[in-house]
């Protein structure tokens, strides 16, 4: 696990490192992490536990288990990746473990946003081009993979492959406005506005 | 691209600010929170040294991890007791209204939000939990969001959101006698795939639609998130004033009329534009139950397991995967199924007149002995109403257990859950795998009718079967 490397911060260019697969459809946020770890009032622990009853099932043969998987950050998955509940408890479990960028055929929309709050890039793919990326993966004999978000691109040392990243989500993490607390923030007059003047806050 | 639909209207009202990135600033009208999704919403607030803008926007309950069998503090389960005590502290440092275990307004979230007249056609809500949707059922735009955007509500009353396009999904007709609301979402999910809904907003409309109660297009509404769609609406009508009438917060006297006027401006106009329309016909859904471990997964009482090749392409890989879980064979009828557990209660299904749908199946009749049937009211409004028409005594005597509020086995973070394999007949809204609290427990989603038709026969039944001759 990689739980010491820094999470994300400021603008995020390209993703250096290693990746690897988990394949699968619909994937969706109980399994990559159980409500029974929801009970926690910190993130902190939720590394340990990602993707718990499958790894469980598994016993050692899960890719979050895998030993070459270990140190991994850029994650492929296939479509309709975190779909369920909206907790953020899975996008701050996989970052807890280590992914910093996730490419897939396609996301749930929350996951999708959650990821983002975070600093981590969710980039698509067609299905044809994924199992492409997740055959290269699995047959990895190099470590160097780079998920570059400007170019919307993935590669290793011999092949790249063109991605999608849609624009304004591209455009806050290239600028490091990925985290919107603080522009939301700044509107503060334009939301007073809003509180004075809606009909069913002020008597209609 | 849509215009004029209440979607467009209740959006273009609460924008604030174009982003940078190109999302909308948008103000959120009312912000709901629980002890699962804010602790850490609250901790990046203090971390940043932010408060809580508007406090009187936020109104908060406990409800995902509270004992159903005694809810005496402190709880049985420390980890359960720090959240509860977490977010006591957290409402009462930052001024923001807790709806506690034995006020009387205590329940799910999107139980009381409702029944105190919180929730109000025009709106933007805005909750740490996907079922949102739920409130849409009054004409509000409500939707799921994650912990940083519950930081941000928080810290600054709005979020940044992407604009969604609108689907009419028309229902014609009239749902005929023992199926419900819930067999109708289960149907159109069925159809349109967990998926179809993404990037949508799921107008529901047409004469079936208008002859639903509040309650039950609250159920539609609650399952848009299962068909992908972030939030789902129903244009506010008669049904929904009628509702709203003399509700706590709900608006009196000469606020009352000025409120009408306004929402009904919202519905969405004649002649409306939608990004896309669909249409089904609701006198030919029968009672409809989920054989898999997706809530696309469904079938109608009648029909047989899928086989494989009778699906389309990409839903087949998901097909084998249900198979194997479920210990199903394709092509083996859903009806006469035995379940070991059975669960009425939850968002979707655990208001008062799903509790009266079930009563009415259990009435007089027994539970079959090897099975474990228990009922968990949506709010303590709730359970209050029902003791009050006795309908705990009908299922107590019938041998269901009766229990105190919550979430419960919706998604199990209390101490209700399945055990092993062990497979439930649930008035709940999610069949994923493990969803109900054990990694490989077994969950087959239903109506409220025909889960108590379940606990009685020990199987899945036809509930029709049960009423024939009451009608
Ligand atoms: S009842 Fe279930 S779906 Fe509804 S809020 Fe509770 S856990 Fe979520």
């Amino acid at each position: 696990m990689n739980t010491t490397a820094s999470f994300p911060k400021g603008p995020i260019k390209k993703i250096d490192g290693d990746a690897f697969s988990l394949n699968g459809d619909d994937i969706d946020t109980d399994r990559i992490i159980p409500a029974r770890y929801l009970k926690c009032v910190s993130f902190n622990s939720l590394g340990e536990d990602v993707f718990a009853d499958d790894r469980n099932e598994k016993q050692g043969e899960h890719p979050f288990d895998k030993k070459e998987n270990q140190g991994c950050n850029i994650l492929i998955v296939n479509a309709n990746f975190g779909c369920g509940s909206s907790r953020e408890h899975a996008p701050q479990a996989l970052m807890r473990w280590g992914i910093r960028g996730i490419v897939g055929e396609s996301f749930a929309e929350i996951f999708y946003g959650n990821c983002l709050a975070l600093g981590i890039p969710c980039a698509t793919a067609s299905k044809a081009k994924v199992l492409q990326i997740q055959k290269a993966v699995v047959h990895r004999n190099n470590q160097n993979w780079t998920l570059d978000i400007s170019r919307e691109r993935i590669n290793n040392e011999e092949e790249s492959w063109d991605l999608n990243i849609e624009p304004g989500p591209k455009e806050m993490l290239l600028k490091g406005d990925w985290d919107a607390t603080s522009q939301l923030i700044a509107n503060e007059e334009a939301m007073k506005i809003k509180l004075s003047t809606l009909p069913y806050l002020n008597n209609f | 691209m849509s215009a004029k639909t209440l979607y467009d209207k209740v959006w273009d009202l609460h924008q604030v600010a174009k982003l940078p990135g190109g999302s909308t600033q948008l103000f959120v009208g009312l912000h709901l929170i629980h002890e699962v999704t804010s602790p850490q919403a609250f901790a990046a607030l203090r971390e940043k040294g932010l408060k809580v803008i508007c406090p009187e926007r936020t109104v908060a309950t406990v409800d995902h991890i509270v004992p159903t069998t005694s809810q005496l503090r402190p709880f049985e389960d420390p980890l359960a007791e720090e959240m509860l005590s977490t977010l006591e502290k957290n409402c009462h440092e930052q001024g923001i209204t807790l709806h506690g275990l034995g006020s009387g307004k205590q329940g799910i979230v999107h139980v009381i939000a409702p029944e105190l007249g919180l929730t109000q056609p025009g709106m933007t809500i805005a909750c740490g939990d996907s079922h949102t949707s739920t409130h849409g059922a009054f004409g509000a735009i409500a939707f799921g969001i994650g912990t940083s955007q519950v930081r941000d509500v928080l810290a600054s009353q709005t979020l940044s959101m992407n604009k969604l396009k609108v689907r009419r999904i028309w229902v014609s007709g009239q749902l005929s006698n023992g199926v419900f609301a819930k067999d109708l979402i289960l149907h159109i999910i069925q159809v349109l795939g967990v998926k179809g809904g993404v990037g949508y907003a799921y107008e529901f409309a047409g004469p079936a639609i208008e002859s639903l109660s509040m309650e039950e297009r609250m159920t539609i509404c609650n399952m848009a998130i299962e068909g992908g769609a972030r939030c789902g609406y129903v244009n506010p009508d008669a049904e929904t004033f009628s509702y709203l009438h003399n509700k706590l917060h709900a608006p009196k006297g000469i606020y009352w009329e000025r409120a009408l006027k306004w929402w009904k401006s919202l519905a969405s106009d004649e002649r409306a534009i939608y990004d896309d329309e669909i249409t089904f016909e609701a006198s030919k859904i029968s009672p409809t139950v989920t054989w898999g471990i997706t809530p696309g997964q469904g079938i109608s009482i009648e029909e047989k397991i899928p086989l494989p090749e009778t699906l389309p392409p990409e839903e087949r890989q998901i097909a084998e995967e249900a198979y194997k879980y479920m210990g199903f064979t394709p092509g083996s009828p859903i009806e006469g199924t035995e379940v070991e557990v059975c669960f009425i209660g939850s968002c979707t299904n655990g208001r008062i007149s799903d509790l009266k749908e079930a009563a009415k199946i259990a009435k007089g009749k027994k539970v079959l002995e090897r099975v474990k049937a228990f009922v968990v009211p949506g709010s303590e409004q709730v359970a209050e109403e029902a003791k009050a028409e006795g309908l705990d005594k009908i299922f107590t005597d019938a041998g269901f257990e009766w229990r105190e509020p919550g979430c419960s086995m919706c998604l199990a973070m209390n101490s209700d859950r399945l055990i092993g394999r062990q497979i439930s007949a649930s008035s709940s809204n999610r069949n994923f795998k493990g969803r109900q609290g054990s990694s490989n427990g077994r969950t087959l989603l239903m109506s409220p009718a025909m889960v108590a038709a379940a606990a009685i026969k020990g199987k899945v039944t036809d509930v029709r079967k049960l009423t024939k001759g009451n009608h």
